[in-house]
Order: C-alpha cells, then sequence, then structure tokens
C-alpha cells in the first residue's frame, strides 16, 4: 500500500546508519574489547582465537588493566597525552576564534575564498606537511638557516623533537578542525543582536564577551571536541615531530601493537583512551540535554 | 476646506524655541546613492513621530542614524540641545526597540532587560528594583525567568519594549514596532503599546511602512520616498490634506482626475477634469487655464442606480458638476465595506467604498449596470502638478 511506504522508509533512514554504526564501530570495539581480556599470546593476529579458547571456555582476564594501572609509564603517557591534546585545543581555540571571527564578519564575496584557503592544506597529504615542518624546523632547516643569516642567532636553535615543534605541528595539523565550526556558527549569528547590545550601552569590548562569546558556545564545543579527540590519539605528529619529552598514547599504542606484539596489552591501552575521551564528552552531552530539556 | 490644526502642532508656536529632536540636512549616501536626502525635521518632546515610507525609501537609514549604528554623510542631529552625530550608540541616551526585538537568546527576559542597566553604574539592588517594575509595566510580572523562545511573539515585542524602556531614554525608536505580529494581536497591542508610551511620556521616533499603524499610533507623521520627506503633519492633515500625488497615494486610497481649471471665482473654482466639471469651493486653486490634479478618496464617493435626486445634493450650485455616470465593474466585497470599480463614460475608471451599514442592503448593485457616481465639492483635494 503507497501510504505504508514512508514508514518502511522511515525504518531504512534510521537502519542504515544503525548498520553502519553497529558494523563500523561496535563490533571492532567489540572485538577490541575481547582481546584486551585475554592473555598475551591466547589472542592477536589472526583473530581465531577471540571465540575458542584453550580451556573450552572464554578466558577473561583482567591482568592488562591492572598493569596498566601499576605501570607509572602508561599513566604518565596518558596525563602527557592529555595535556598536549589540551593545550593544542586551547591554542588552537585562541588562534581560530580571531580567525573565524574575521572570517564571519568579511564580506559575503570573500568568504568563500577563506573559506577554501582554510582548506587549501587538506589537498595536500597530511604526512606530507608535517615532513615539510621537519624540514623547517630542522637544526639546519629553513627557519633556522634564516635567522643565522639574518644574524640574530650564532647558533641553531633545537627547535625539533621539542614540545613545541610537537604543538606548532599539532595546532598547524588541527586548526583547519577549529575553524571550520566557529566560523560555521559566527556567520549565522544576528549581527542585529551586537546593535541591540551597543544601543543598550555595551561597548563593543563588552557586547563580544557578553554576546558574541555566549552565542557561539557550540561552535567552540564543537571545534574543540573536533581537535582534541583526535590529538588525543595522534601519533603521526609526535612520531615525526616530537621528542623522548613528549611521550603520546598513539605511539605507546604502536610499540605495543608493533614493536612488542602485545595485542592484548595494546587494546587494553586502547581501551583507556577511548574511556579518556568518551566520559569527558558523555557528561558535556548530559549537561547539554539536561540544558536544553529544561529550557 | 479648512485644516483643523490641533493647537500643539502649529508651527508658530515652535519656531520661537530649539525643538527637543532637531535634524538639519541630514544625508547619508552610500556608494553615492542617497539614501537619506537632505532631511530637516524638528520634534517635540512627547511627541510620537512616526516616519512613513514603502521599503528603501531611506526611513530604517535615518533611524539607524538616530540611534547611531550609521553615520551621517552630511548633516547634524542634536537631543535636548546635545549634538549626537560624533557620540557612539552606547553612549547615546537613545533606546531602540528592535523589528525583529533582538532579544539575546541566551539570556532570560529578567536579564535582557536588565542587561543596559548593567552597563550603567546601577547599583545591583536597583536594578532588581527597575526591572521588577519593567515587567509589571508590559504586565509580564513572573515570566522573568523565560528565555525568549519560551515566549509568545505579543509577549517578546513585550520584552523588547521593557529592555528599551529600562534605562528611561530621552528618546525611544521603535522599527517597525507592531510589524512582526498577526493582525489580531495587533489591535490590542497597539492600544497597550501607546497606553505605556503614554504612562512613561517618552518621545517616540518610530518607523513603518504601514499607513494604519502610523496613522492610529502617531502625532505627527512624516511621509518618505526616496530619502526625502514629502509631507510632516498630524495625521488627520495627511490623509485629508496631502500636499503632492504621491503622499495622497500613498495614505490610503485615491481616485486622481487630471484637468484644467477652466474659471476660478471667489469664493469657488471649476476645473475640467476628464470624467466630468468638478466644482471646488475653494479659490486658492490656481490660474485659470493651469493643470492640477484633483484627488478623491474613495469613501468619499457616492454611488447609486438613479440619477441623485437634488434634494440629496447639498449645494444647488454643484449642479452639472461633480456627478458623472457609468458602468460597474468589479464588485470587492470586504465584509465591513465593499469596494466598487466603476468605469466612468470619460474612460476613467474609479474606486467607490460603501461601508456595509446594513446586514442587508436595500438595493442590490450588479456588476455591468450603469449607475452614478457623485461627490460633495468639499470633499475634492488639489494637487498642484
Amino acid at each position: 500500500m503507497p501510504a505504508r511506504r514512508p514508514i518502511q522508509g522511515r525504518y531504512w533512514v534510521i537502519g542504515l546508519p544503525l548498520a553502519w554504526l553497529i558494523g563500523a564501530f561496535l563490533l571492532p570495539f567489540l572485538i577490541v574489547l575481547r582481546i584486551s581480556l585475554a592473555e598475551m599470546g591466547d589472542a592477536g593476529p589472526p583473530l581465531g582465537a577471540l571465540v575458542s579458547s584453550a580451556h573450552g571456555m572464554l578466558a577473561l582476564t583482567l591482568s592488562n588493566y591492572l598493569f596498566i594501572a601499576s605501570d607509572d609509564l602508561y599513566l604518565l603517557t596518558y596525563l602527557s597525552s592529555l595535556k598536549y591534546a589540551a593545550i593544542t585545543t586551547l591554542l588552537c581555540l585562541f588562534i581560530g576564534y580571531p580567525f573565524a571571527y574575521c572570517m564571519a564578519r568579511a564580506r559575503a564575496a570573500n568568504r568563500a575564498l577563506l573559506l577554501m584557503l582554510v582548506m587549501l592544506p587538506f589537498w595536500t597529504s597530511f604526512l606530507l606537511r608535517i615532513y615539510a615542518w621537519k624540514g623547517i624546523l630542522a637544526d639546519h632547516g629553513i627557519l633556522n638557516d634564516l635567522l643565522l643569516a639574518l644574524g640574530s642567532i650564532a647558533q641553531p636553535l633545537q627547535l625539533m623533537h621539542t614540545p613545541l615543534s610537537l604543538l606548532i605541528g599539532m595546532v598547524y595539523a588541527y586548526l583547519p578542525f577549529m575553524i571550520l565550526p566557529l566560523y560555521a556558527n559566527l556567520v549565522k549569528m544576528d549581527t542585529g543582536l551586537l546593535e541591540a547590545a551597543f544601543d543598550l550601552g555595551a561597548t563593543p569590548l563588552q557586547a563580544f564577551w557578553r554576546i558574541t562569546v555566549p552565542l557561539s558556545k557550540s561552535g567552540i564545543i564543537a571545534g574543540s571536541m573536533l581537535v582534541f579527540i583526535p590529538a588525543l590519539g595522534e601519533y603521526v605528529i609526535p612520531e615525526l615531530l616530537g621528542g623522548p619529552q613528549t611521550l603520546m598514547i598513539g605511539r605507546v599504542l604502536w610499540d605495543e601493537f608493533f614493536t612488542n606484539n602485545d595485542w592484548p596489552m595494546a587494546s587494553a591501552v586502547t581501551v583507556v583512551a577511548l574511556l579518556l575521551i568518551l566520559l569527558p564528552m558523555a557528561i558535556l552531552n548530559k549537561y547539554r540535554d539536561h540544558r536544553q530539556g529544561g529550557a | 476646506m479648512s485644516l483643523q490644526l490641533q493647537p500643539a502642532l502649529q508651527p508658530d508656536l515652535h519656531s520661537a524655541r530649539q525643538p527637543y529632536l532637531s535634524i538639519r540636512n541630514l544625508v547619508k549616501e552610500f556608494d553615492g546613492v542617497r539614501a537619506v536626502d537632505d532631511v530637516s525635521l524638528a520634534i517635540d518632546q512627547g511627541d510620537i513621530f512616526a516616519l512613513l515610507g514603502s521599503s528603501g525609501c531611506g526611513k530604517s537609514t535615518l533611524l539607524r542614524m538616530l540611534a547611531g549604528f550609521e553615520q551621517p554623510s552630511l548633516g547634524q542631529i542634536t537631543l535636548a540641545g546635545q549634538d549626537l552625530v560624533d557620540v557612539p550608540p552606547w553612549q547615546r541616551p537613545i533606546n531602540m526597540m528592535f523589528q525583529s526585538y533582538a532579544l539575546f537568546p541566551h539570556l532570560s527576559a529578567w536579564d535582557n532587560i536588565a542587561f543596559g542597566l548593567r552597563r550603567t553604574a546601577m547599583p545591583k539592588d536597583q536594578v532588581a528594583i527597575r526591572v521588577e517594575q519593567m515587567l509589571a509595566l508590559v504586565q509580564l510580572t513572573g515570566y522573568g525567568k523565560r528565555k525568549p523562545h519560551q515566549l509568545s511573539g505579543g509577549q517578546q515585542q513585550r520584552v523588547a519594549l521593557a529592555r528599551s524602556l529600562a534605562k528611561r531614554p530621552q528618546l525611544l525608536l521603535l522599527d517597525e514596532p507592531l510589524g512582526a505580529l498577526d493582525r489580531k494581536l495587533r489591535e490590542s497591542t497597539q492600544i497597550e503599546l501607546l497606553n505605556i508610551l503614554e504612562q512613561v511620556g517618552v518621545t517616540c521616533v518610530m518607523v513603518t511602512h504601514d499607513q494604519d499603524e502610523a496613522i492610529s499610533m502617531a502625532t505627527r507623521i512624516g511621509v518618505m520616498n526616496q530619502g526625502r520627506i514629502l509631507q510632516v503633519g498630524a495625521p488627520r492633515d495627511i490623509y485629508e490634506a496631502p500636499n503632492c500625488r504621491f503622499v495622497a497615494d500613498f495614505i490610503g486610497s485615491v481616485n486622481l482626475f487630471p484637468g484644467r481649471i477652466v474659471s476660478a471665482q471667489i469664493d469657488h473654482a471649476v476645473i475640467d477634469a476628464a470624467p466630468c466639471s468638478l466644482f471646488v469651493e475653494r479659490c486658492d486653486v490656481g490660474a485659470v487655464g493651469s493643470a492640477v490634479t484633483a484627488a478623491l478618496r474613495p469613501e468619499k464617493m457616492v454611488l447609486q442606480s438613479e440619477a441623485p435626486a437634488p434634494s440629496q445634493r447639498a449645494a444647488a450650485l454643484e449642479h452639472g458638476h461633480n456627478c458623472a455616470q457609468g458602468v460597474l465593474g468589479a464588485i470587492v466585497y470586504f465584509g465591513d465595506q465593499t469596494r466598487y470599480h466603476v468605469l466612468l463614460d470619460g474612460g476613467v475608471e474609479v474606486k467607490v467604498v460603501r461601508t456595509n451599514a446594513a446586514r442587508h442592503d436595500s438595493v442590490r448593485l450588479a456588476r455591468g449596470q450603469r449607475v452614478f457616481v457623485w461627490w460633495d465639492g468639499a470633499d475634492i483635494m488639489l494637487l498642484a502638478n
């Protein structure tokens, strides 16, 4: 019957993304979770050992998690990852906000061009762009050569493999992810509200803090999430630009998987990292739902 | 017909002193185009002054210059003796009620009203007292905690009004104050708004494209077109004695008859126009032979199926004048009144409006019927070409 069609359509609309999420996110996560609860050697590639077990039952152990909790290295790495991800997010916010603000207030004809310039780096391979920073920041890289030639320094500066080089790379790579949601938010803002604020006696600075910033809160949250979450698990940038001081969980993961070949341990590290990301997000979501529900 | 000017509006009374709000030779150019073209206005304290015009006539630009959002290209604005042109909007003793209200969506009604007060040195307890006063004034006591989206359109309008009045501005600007409300709500809100403005006694400049809104709310109206003020006057003056074709046509509905003066006597003039000759009880219409446009409001014309009896005509002198015959065309029924389109024998089409005073028409007129249209010579408005 034609009248029933829309209802079937609705199942498809909800069902397809749901199937995708189950297949591409939930199932792999459950596999990782299962591996993380196994002894080393019991599980690993290939994944055959996942279900069948030597003792006729599922061998589950929390030993990997206990080890993570007992070993300082993991704790320090998690903390250091959180620190660098947080600093990256803040730097991106402070650089990205004025950037997005100017873009949103630019003449409509220029906005498309500015938007394209923000996205232009994506046309080049991510890896290539990080390598390019190596060329700039190296001991005899472009920046040091330039400063030496100008005579502002006598010795090449140690820029590479420091927290600074790591943060430069991270901020550079993630800035567009902060700018785009902020821009999308700010460009929608009704500038009539600013006029209303001026009219009521607010100076431009007061109007910015009391009207623009609170109204762009959802953009700030979205941008921060888009930067913080991938930055927390970032592997390539710490590997290429970071040094011994800049421990990050992505490198530890890599080592566990491919150097130690300890899949259960690596999986446990992944699950903990995921919880570190999901918990703040869940709290934030609950807070936001509550606000909307109460509103 | 002589005009009944209200005493307060007589020009000789306020030429002696400085007007409260004075706008002199104000010009605003955007890319070489004059949006506001040499506007001068004097507005008295307590006036509710309406700038009336179609969209793009420059009325909003003028209002924005008063608020300080636009800088005039030329000219002066003074309020109570203070020159305003170089004062930024946040330092002007002027507040505005915005067209779409521009309520801050993240703040409650209470905080919206308090926003302006908190920008001043007013102590917190005073702010709270004033906000409660304002909520009471607009009859929204108890609604303070609500966010704008939790309020109806009419309630948002009242919060916006309370917010713009909270700082007790020396001048209140209203941008299409009733524009966002539906028709039914508009009538009640309009009376409420007028009551509040009267209670507060604030001087207002409002901008509207809606002639009904301007006529019913304002004490004085300035009709604008293409950046210029065409006529300033009390609502009745603007409606009954427009000074040009544009104003006559813009305010209400009007029938225009281009004609030529054929005789000018001491107490009357006769004009030869397309539908019939017009007898005007005025002599200051111009020299014999000069071209004029006669304007007649549709509600001041009489439509009937037989020739008007001599007893019906007020002045015997008018016989042979001010009466035309034609064929009834479209009939548009509005409920309270009906508009008849009549194609006169001279080839001119006129609109005649009849109030449906009785439930059942004694004589029903039908399309295609021959009819007579006549009017009183006193109702003819003469406009210079």
